[in-house]
């Protein structure tokens, strides 16, 4: 919680920068926010491939929750193209890419931007983070109105750290193994799907 | 825009390759680029006057969208579950 309100600060203080104009030039028309964005992709593919702990893990997994990631993917692109018929001057294209960050903020708002730009970044910084908090609040809500696997889902790619406290404990102690598995693939899937969304 | 997928997928090769070595620093490196990705948003966002003058109706749509989407993959988790665990229908 803490390292998302950072986070967030961030995000608040650049904003504060630009309508005061307090830097001396124009960040926007150079090209650090695409380098960044390289290095920081490179840095997380660095990490996940420096990891090979957390794939062996996941050897211990209930074969049949292999699916649950799949449903989270498909129930959350049907739920945002639902969206994009009432929201009409959005296409059903930039919702599913919003819809595809699965609340990863951070990474699903960098990428949104370097695409289609700012607006809709900041809507998907803001949906993604809207996310994770529904997540947090409705948990116990959740696993008793649409069962235990509930909250896994809505939690999408944060289920193996942010979320994975309130799932153990209100899905319960079995689930963590699914949980971040879960996490991985749809952590793993933003990019992709995001680019997809965003190219078509 | 394919570049920044082969990146990763490039990272992910070499990091396997390098797994015998400790990378702890790369999760710093992870928090301060995005943290300076952030940051460059909100200066983006905070000198286009469209976007704060839309803020209230870009945070409504924002909010629509998480509960579209929530709902549709609580649905879809709801349908596994009583796949796998509740086939009689009773309530687990």
């Amino acid at each position: 919680m803490k390292g998302s309100l950072i986070i967030v600060g961030f995000f608040v203080l650049g904003t504060i920068c630009g309508v005061c104009h307090l830097l001396p030039f124009d960040i926007t028309e150079t090209n650090i926010s695409y380098y960044a964005l390289c290095a920081l992709m490179f840095s997380v593919g660095l990490s996940v491939g420096n990891d090979p702990q957390t794939l062996k893990n996941f050897r211990s997994l209930n074969p049949r929750l292999v699916f649950l990631p799949i449903m989270t993917i498909l129930g959350t692109l049907a739920g945002s193209a639902a969206v994009s018929l009432i929201l009409t001057h959005r296409s059903i294209t930039d919702c599913l890419a919003v819809g595809s960050g699965f609340g990863y903020y951070s990474l699903s708002s960098i990428f949104i931007t370097e695409y289609k730009g700012a607006e809709l970044g900041t809507i998907a910084l803001l949906a993604n983070i809207s996310r994770e908090i529904l997540t947090l609040l409705a948990a116990p809500l959740l696993v008793r109105w649409f069962g235990n696997l509930a909250p896994i889902s809505a939690g999408g790619a944060t289920t193996m750290d942010t979320t994975l406290p309130i799932i153990t404990r209100t899905a319960g102690q079995q689930f963590v193994v699914v949980s971040i598995f879960h996490g991985f693939v749809v952590d793993f899937s933003v990019p992709f799907l995001v680019t997809l969304f965003c190219s078509i | 825009m394919f570049t920044i997928i082969g990146l990763m997928l490039t990272g992910m090769l070499l990091g396997y390759l390098l797994r015998k070595r400790d990378l702890k620093k790369i999760h710093q490196i992870i928090t301060l680029l995005i943290w300076l990705l952030l940051f460059i948003l909100g200066i983006e966002v905070g000198s286009n006057e469209q976007i704060i003058k839309g803020l209230h109706t870009i945070g409504l749509e924002a909010v629509i969208l998480t509960l579209g989407g929530t709902l549709g993959s609580v649905i879809a988790a709801w349908a596994l579950w009583r796949a796998l665990y509740n086939k009689k229908g009773g309530r687990g």
